[in-house]
């Protein structure tokens, strides 16, 4: 994090040190002082800087957030730019058409808000509470495992398997979203279970 | 990726085949940019379309989709015949000298041990010969006629130049061309990188296709090398960590694999997996397998893992079949076996081949649960848009729940590049209205799940309610939690087997890497090829040390890449059987006498001799193979097989059609267009786009804006057959189903002659559905065939027949 405190703190200390000095050298004190009035600051200098990676593709060239608030003081967050990490060694500092237009992901107007259910037969979504949903989706899920769970194979072997409800894990998740999938999926005895590598 | 983005730098010869680097990863292919203004570089593309890479190429071959193993053959047999082989290399490092057993044939197109009504071989045959002392025979003299090496010259002299232009349609004076270029890597200090993606994938032998290449590169001498390698470009930012942490039907994390019902206890299990080494000193590093099994089971469901219990081995479930992959899901769904469904950031009515199957198996679904950042066609299959998704809701009885989740700007953790690296990123905003990140909506469905096991008990509910879940608020687990999960902790005191004074991680301290991982019970580790990532030095994915010595293309300090930080796998391989460097300015380790050292982490043993200790330590053999023995489905060697709907008759193999080992469906076949078909006379293809990421930017406004429309892309001779005007509407149909679409009229595209005849290609882009900002649109899956790869069932997106006509413009 030294990199980008010293980077702003050097655009905000050359800025000040150009209307300081040279100008008010040369005696023009008021002509500063409207200058610098006129000066709009620089824009991400009162931003909060985050180190991410684009989620598109494989490339994952590294990307600089500036959002307004600072979530790890507890604030409100919100993303104002994003642009490349001059500092990654893969693209350094350079994004494609699609990594240049993130911003536009973060705030697409077709980001999901709200849990929502369509009930079977209806032509619309309706809103539905989380608890509500998690708690129906637990429901049907232990409903139709306990129906169709099979312990036991045709020759009496333990195969513990359930395979009448499946996972389709994705591709951009971390990690760490993946193994605790991972570990709930598996624990769960489900076998139709694939994600995004496969196609 | 063996290699890493940043070492493309390093290269002599960039081969694009199978990919679109330039418009794909376009930040990625600025290393071939470097490396042809830095070190006079040159790049070849081979492709049907005349892509952005091959705008920038030094040679550009044309070539029919699905017909890249003729080529690639052809190329191994042009080195074969003008001796441009790295044969220190192959005689050391690959299996060339193996013999293999007596009985192995192939034949017009098959391979010995086929069953046609299977589709599948008895793979008996294809083997070494063992001798009495338990090790493979081999033949350094390379005369025995049944050694790997004479097999494949003989195997692939079938692919001469002429062969290569009648299958592919590449003219035989570019494909010389493109052959003399690449023998010449053949030479220890000149280097070839391949950079391939999903244009190679998507075939129903996309897995043969990349061996072939590996082969070639095997026999180059160009794996193990700076500048080389086999470099999967990948998709998706996260594939290759969801593949390695084994979210696959058949897969645990680190490519362990899922038992079969065949295999009721431990020991049955594990005696298919000890990996006994093929020839003498070599280390088998599999032989470890049950290190990285036992401490994946502690990850998982710790103190109720137990020496006794087998360590929780029935809690795992068994496989009755290779795997329940994304085709066959489908199938079972469409065949109404199926109740319940989970789509985590995944859009499988765009994504997956012929709509209309998917609409209907949706539709017999009791539940679908979305979960994802946004509003994704799969979300509403439900919902009528007219020819776009031609559906009557109240037809349809599935319910359908749309859970909003964080996307990456809102999350904290890791992603794995193409190159194996693990690059850790931090939330900066705020998730939109009740968004919530994938890990608390996993862990609020486990802890639901677990409630009703506990209070209700059912359904075998020991692995549920007994699952490790050992975090500091059990519905919020943190990043930084499961990364050290997936790292590995000590249950008990590690030591050192050699020297027991020396402590190697005291009991619930973090791994330090998974050389201390124990079969007994005494350490649990997530995913052994991460182990090292999050250890007591700190989250090593976290690092952002720019330090490159000699500009070298290393960064080793930054990130964390698996497995053990080693940024060039098999990298051995890049030093002769002395230990010195093949290529003194190519160096990456070498053998000082004692130890090997230098830029990258070993891949062996620090103190195995060099002239001992063969380089590709995953295999028994110590080498790699050239004849890769019963591993693959549909053969030991790459076969030229024609797509399943192909517009000319297999010319080396005309009884065979398709690939004779890939898994078909019951009335799938019907679905597929004869071998040059009359009524489906064109060969299509489906690409991506340079401002699009699958089906994600249509959501976006300035992507949306800048490719808004749905379009076919054909050259101007068939638009000149057709009367197909630029930019007036086309229709283009399938056995499958049928398209409306702008024609895009180029120059790009060029009519090619295959087995005599013109075959014109018709170029299909993906990006586009009936939500987000673009334009409503199609996409090439309303007319995909369902059918995949032999080995791993990728659909085969990239190969198929369509008809087009010019058509009157669609009425919404």
């Amino acid at each position: 994090m030294n990199v980008e405190l010293s980077r702003r703190a050097f655009l905000q200390t050359t800025g000040a040190g150009l209307a300081g000095t040279t100008l008010g050298a040369l005696g023009f004190a008021e002509i500063e002082a409207a200058h610098a009035a006129a000066i709009r600051s620089f824009k991400l200098a009162n931003t909060t800087e985050t180190r991410n990676t684009c989620p598109y593709c494989s490339v994952a060239c590294g990307i600089i957030l500036y959002s307004k608030g600072d979530l790890r003081k507890g604030e409100q967050a919100d993303i104002t730019h994003i642009e490349g990490d001059t500092d990654h060694p893969t693209n350094r500092g350079t994004l494609c058409p699609k990594g240049s237009a993130l911003l536009g992901f973060v705030k697409s107007p077709t980001r999901l808000q709200h849990p929502m259910v369509r009930k079977p037969g209806s032509d619309k979504f309706e809103p539905i509470s989380w608890e509500d949903a998690l708690g129906r989706i637990a429901r049907l899920m232990k409903d139709d495992r306990d129906k169709n769970f099979v312990a036991r194979n045709n020759d009496g072997a333990t195969v513990n398997r359930w395979i009448s409800t499946g996972f389709l894990a994705a591709s951009a998740s971390t990690n760490e979203t993946a193994f605790a999938t991972y570990k709930v999926v598996r624990s769960a005895g489900m076998l139709v279970f694939d994600n995004q590598a496969r196609v | 990726m063996t290699n890493s983005w940043t070492d493309i730098r390093n290269t002599d010869l960039v081969v694009i085949m199978g990919g679109n680097a330039a418009e794909a990863h376009p930040c990625g292919f600025k290393w071939v940019t470097e490396a042809k203004a830095n070190r006079g570089a040159k790049l070849i593309v081979i492709d049907p379309r005349f892509t952005r890479s091959a705008s920038v190429s030094d040679l550009y071959a044309p070539i029919r989709q699905g017909t890249d193993i003729a080529f690639l053959l052809g190329l191994i047999n042009y080195c074969i015949q003008h001796d441009k082989v790295q044969w220190d290399y192959v005689k050391a490092f690959t299996n060339a000298t193996y013999v293999v057993k007596e009985g192995f044939t192939y034949k017009d197109g098959l391979f010995s041990g086929y069953d046609e009504a299977k589709r599948d071989y008895d793979k008996s045959t294809w083997d070494y010969d063992i001798g009495p002392d338990g090790f493979a025979v081999v033949d350094e003299t390379l005369q025995n006629p049944r050694c790997v090496w004479n097999l494949l010259k003989n195997h692939v002299s079938v692919y001469a130049p002429e062969m290569v232009e009648r299958i592919c349609g590449t003219p035989t004076d570019k494909f010389l061309k493109v052959a003399a270029m690449v023998a010449e890597t053949s030479s220890p200090t000149k280097a070839m990188t391949s950079m391939y993606a999903l244009g190679w994938t998507q075939h129903s032998k996309g897995s043969q296709n990349i061996r072939a290449m590996a082969m070639l590169q095997l026999v180059l001498g160009n794996i193990g090398i700076r500048g080389g390698g086999m470099n999967a470009l990948r998709g998706h930012s996260n594939i290759q960590g969801l593949t390695d942490l084994g979210l696959m039907s058949n897969l645990l994390p680190g490519y362990l694999t899922l038992p079969t019902q065949k295999e009721p206890d431990l020991a049955t299990y594990m005696s298919t997996r000890g990996f006994k080494p093929l020839r003498p000193n070599q280390m088998s590093y599999w032989q470890n397998y049950k290190k990285f099994f036992v401490s994946f089971q502690k990850s998982m469901w710790g103190d109720a893992a137990t020496p006794e219990n087998d360590f929780a081995y029935d809690y795992l479930p068994k496989l009755d079949v290779p795997g329940y992959d994304l085709l066959r899901a489908f199938e079972l769904m469409h065949q109404g076996k199926m109740n319940g469904y989970f789509c985590q950031g995944f859009n499988p009515l765009q994504a997956a081949p012929n709509k209309k199957k998917v609409i209907e198996s949706l539709s017999k679904l009791k539940f679908l649960v979305i979960m994802d950042p946004l509003d994704t066609e799969t979300g509403r299959f439900w919902e009528n848009h007219g020819p776009y998704n031609d559906v009557d809701p109240s037809q349809i009885q599935t319910e359908v729940y749309q859970l909003p989740s964080t996307c990456f700007a809102e999350d904290d953790g890791s992603l794995v590049n193409s190159g194996r690296w693990l690059q850790w990123h931090w939330a900066g905003g705020t998730p939109p209205g009740e968004a919530k990140r994938d890990t608390w909506i996993m862990a609020q469905l486990y802890l639901r799940l677990k409630e009703l096991y506990t209070k209700e008990g059912g359904a075998f509910p020991d692995p549920i309610v007994k699952l490790n879940w050992p975090y500091a608020d059990p519905g919020d687990p943190k990043a930084e939690e499961l990364a050290q999960e997936i790292n590995g902790r000590a249950l008990a005191k590690v030591t050192d087997t050699a020297d027991p004074t020396k402590v190697l991680a005291e009991a619930g301290k973090l791994l330090p890497a998974f050389a201390a991982l124990r079969d007994d019970g005494s350490t649990a580790c997530g995913c052994w090829i991460y182990s090292g990532c999050f250890n007591e030095n700190g989250n090593n994915m976290a690092r952002r040390d720019t330090t490159d010595p000699d500009d070298a293309g290393f960064y080793s300090k930054w990130a964390f890449s698996w497995p053990a930080n080693r940024r060039i796998l098999y990298n051995r391989a890049s030093a002769d059987l002395t230990g010195k460097p093949w290529d003194p300015s190519r160096k990456v380790i070498e053998w000082d006498g004692a130890k090997w050292s230098g830029y990258d982490v070993p891949d062996i043993v620090p103190t195995a001799k060099p002239d001992q200790v063969g380089p590709f330590i995953m295999n028994p053999e110590g080498v790699s193979r050239l004849f890769t023995r019963g591993m693959m489905r549909d053969g030991p060697f790459p076969a030229h097989y024609e797509p399943f709907e192909s517009p000319i008759v297999n010319p080396v193999a005309p009884k065979v059609r398709g690939n004779p080992a890939a898994r078909v469906f019951k009335g799938d076949m019907a679905q597929f267009a004869e071998a040059a078909s009359k009524e489906f006379p064109y060969a299509a293809t489906s690409y991506r786009l340079t401002e699009h990421f699958h089906f994600w930017t249509k959501h976006v406004i300035v992507n949306a804006v800048i490719q808004p429309e749905f379009f076919v892309e054909i050259s101007e001779q068939l638009a000149a057959e057709k009367g197909i005007t630029k930019g007036g509407w086309v229709r283009v149909w399938s056995k499958r189903g049928s398209v409306v679409a702008k024609a895009m009229v180029t120059k790009r595209i060029k009519p090619l002659t295959c087995d005599g005849k013109i075959v014109h290609i018709v170029g299909i882009p993906l990006h586009w559905g009936f939500t987000g900002a673009a334009k409503k649109g199609f996409g090439p899956n309303m007319l995909t065939p369902f059918v995949g790869d032999a080995n791993i069932e990728t659909p085969e997106y990239k190969a198929f027949l369509v008809n087009i006509e010019p058509a009157p413009g669609p009425a919404a």
